[in-house]
């Protein structure tokens, strides 16, 4: 497995796509940080749906993470893409065959390119978190925010937390990316399919079906990250998520076992 | 006499493949025997690379059994660092260079990677290893998946139409390279549409058609098989239709192509021929019996001409 890992490796750590996706990480990261701080007297909301975050709260040992929290969305949305085309390109590229020669042990190659893409997921949030932490220093001064309590230990400790969450939320959403990749074997209708449900469908579903949002994979994902919300519980959204996962996992593994590679 | 199973890098029997109701293969049998060039030929359609991809453990066999290098195609893992391949055409990562694509596969198959260049140079990409894939002209992306199909220093060789694509230097390129790896060792199963090359260098041929092996053994024995033509050729071109006359009467069947009589017999009538036409007072300029060439022996028995 381990050089099916160092083998994807080398072909994520390519410039385009590892430059291309952690400018994309700094850019929303920054950017959802900066609204937080930027828009914080904003009467329409400076948090993830319209929420209002307010000074009481990012002065709390927990508000040096919530920038970071609230990207976490945009973050799953990433590591869904890059997932879902990593994986779905070896079939438009027909270079699942070239694998499959040289490691015919499919579950194992399976394995190992989630597990690189996993790490690649893993410098994402780390970068995320990085940037994250420094706009709200950065900003906490023009947004009048107090940051006494961002350097105690608590806060450290929130910020661990926090970090641990958003990086199961980030590897859930690329696992969904990657059985939509290995299901519909395009990377465009994986990735097209992905990003309309998780932005569109299971908003929709939100609005018009009551409690609907506690059993959506993609909102509980981010109730993940957050660490529980308005929506469900931490461990509620932790286990609708994992069975959504294993699900997807088992029927997603099968059909790559068994099926015949004719492209 | 038939070969130990030890003596074989590849053995089919009775495989078959089905999708739906269509037999792909259909009971295929057939040996390859270790050290050689064998030829796979059969018109589009008629199973070539569906057998291919059962030999490599990408599809499932819907029937029958085989091995490759002494193992079950049932558990390709046992095999594959073994062999190396190229099917359905090269495929690679396009926003790779052809390096870092051979780079990919030798650390996924552990490979050396330090062999890459080398690999490059032998098959004449040396110059174009740091261009990315997608820049490549057919040519030089089928020379980089026979770079690939040697990254594991292969004991069996699998390639499907490995010249496609190639000018007439590249193809001869590739004919040498594949005949000097039989040379050390390296057995060779290798399908093409390039029926010359194929008798160039292949000392045994299957033959599928519709599926269906038609015929498995040494080329030589397959040409042997087939009815030799004498070739003909009158000093006075108006004798050639006497001549065709002749050979009727004879019993053999002829027919004029150009200003040369072709009349189906054996090597050895060619001389009761020479005699007839003699004491007919047909002055020959040419007398040469000739075997059927692989492509004349391959449209007679699959009607890929028709």
């Amino acid at each position: 497995m381990i050089r099916v890992f160092f083998a994807e490796w080398r072909k994520l750590r390519r410039p385009v796509l590892f430059f291309g996706t952690m400018f994309a990480v700094v850019g929303f990261t920054g950017l959802i940080t900066s609204l937080l701080f930027l828009m914080i007297d904003s009467t329409r909301g400076n948090g993830r749906e319209g929420q209002i975050i307010n000074r009481m709260t990012l002065e709390l040992p927990h508000g040096l993470s919530v920038g970071f929290s609230s990207a976490a969305g945009f973050l799953g949305l990433i590591a869904l893409c890059v997932f879902a085309s990593q994986t779905a390109q070896e079939y438009t590229h027909g270079t699942l065959r070239n694998l499959l020669v040289r490691q015919p042990r499919r579950l194992t190659l399976l394995a190992g390119k989630f597990l690189s893409m996993c790490l690649f997921a893993l410098i994402s949030v780390i970068l995320s978190a990085i940037v994250s932490v420094g706009f709200a220093f950065a900003l906490s001064g023009k947004a009048k925010v107090v940051t006494t309590a961002w350097s105690t230990s608590a806060a450290r400790t929130s910020l661990m937390h926090t970090f641990v969450n958003v990086l199961i939320s980030v590897i859930a959403f690329g696992t969904i990316g990657m059985i939509l990749g290995l299901l519909l074997r395009s990377p465009i209708t994986a990735i097209s399919i992905g990003v309309a449900w998780l932005l569109v469908v299971e908003n929709i579903l939100a609005a018009t079906v009551k409690h609907s949002a506690q059993w959506m994979p993609g909102s509980m994902a981010n109730t993940v990250a957050t660490g529980g919300d308005v929506n469900a519980s931490y461990s509620h959204a932790l286990w609708v998520l994992s069975a959504y996962l294993a699900v997807g996992v088992l029927v997603a593994g099968y059909l790559f076992r068994r099926r015949d590679v004719t492209n | 006499m038939p070969l130990e199973a030890q003596e074989l890098a590849i053995s089919v029997t009775d495989l078959t493949k089905n999708y739906g109701e269509r037999a792909a293969v259909s009971h295929a049998n057939f040996d390859v025997p270790m050290g050689t060039v064998c030829g796979f030929v059969g018109p589009n359609g008629s199973g070539k690379t569906t057998t291919m991809r059962m030999l490599l453990g990408l599809i499932s066999p819907s029937g029958g059994n085989g091995k490759v290098l002494g193992q079950p195609i049932s558990d390709p893992a046992k095999y594959l660092d073994r062999v190396g391949s190229m099917i359905e055409g090269p495929a690679f990562y396009p926003s790779l260079s052809g390096a870092e694509n051979l780079r990919v596969l030798a650390t996924l198959g552990g490979h050396s990677v330090n062999q890459v260049q080398a690999l490059l140079d032998r098959v004449g990409l040396g110059d174009r290893a740091k261009s990315k894939y997608k820049t490549y002209s057919l040519g030089m992306k089928q020379r980089l998946g026979i770079a690939a199909a040697l990254l594991p220093n292969p004991q069996l060789l699998i390639l499907d139409e490995p010249t496609n694509g190639l000018d007439p230097a590249g193809i001869q390129e590739i004919r040498d390279l594949l005949r000097s790896l039989a040379n050390d060792g390296t057995t060779v199963f290798v399908s093409s549409h390039l029926l010359a090359e194929i008798e160039m260098i292949s000392d045994s041929l299957v033959m599928l058609r519709q599926g269906e092996v038609i015929f498995a053994g040494k080329t030589q024995d397959l040409l042997l098989q087939q009815q030799p033509t004498i070739l003909a050729r009158s000093e006075d071109p108006k004798d050639l239709l006497r001549l065709v006359q002749i050979a009727r009467e004879a019993g053999h069947e002829g027919s004029i192509i150009g200003s040369v009589a072709h009349i189906l017999g054996p090597r050895e009538w060619a001389s009761t021929l020479n005699k007839l036409a003699f004491e007919a007072g047909i002055t020959l300029a040419q007398l040469s019996p000739v075997l059927p060439s692989l492509e004349e022996t391959f449209f007679e028995m699959t009607g890929a001409g028709e």
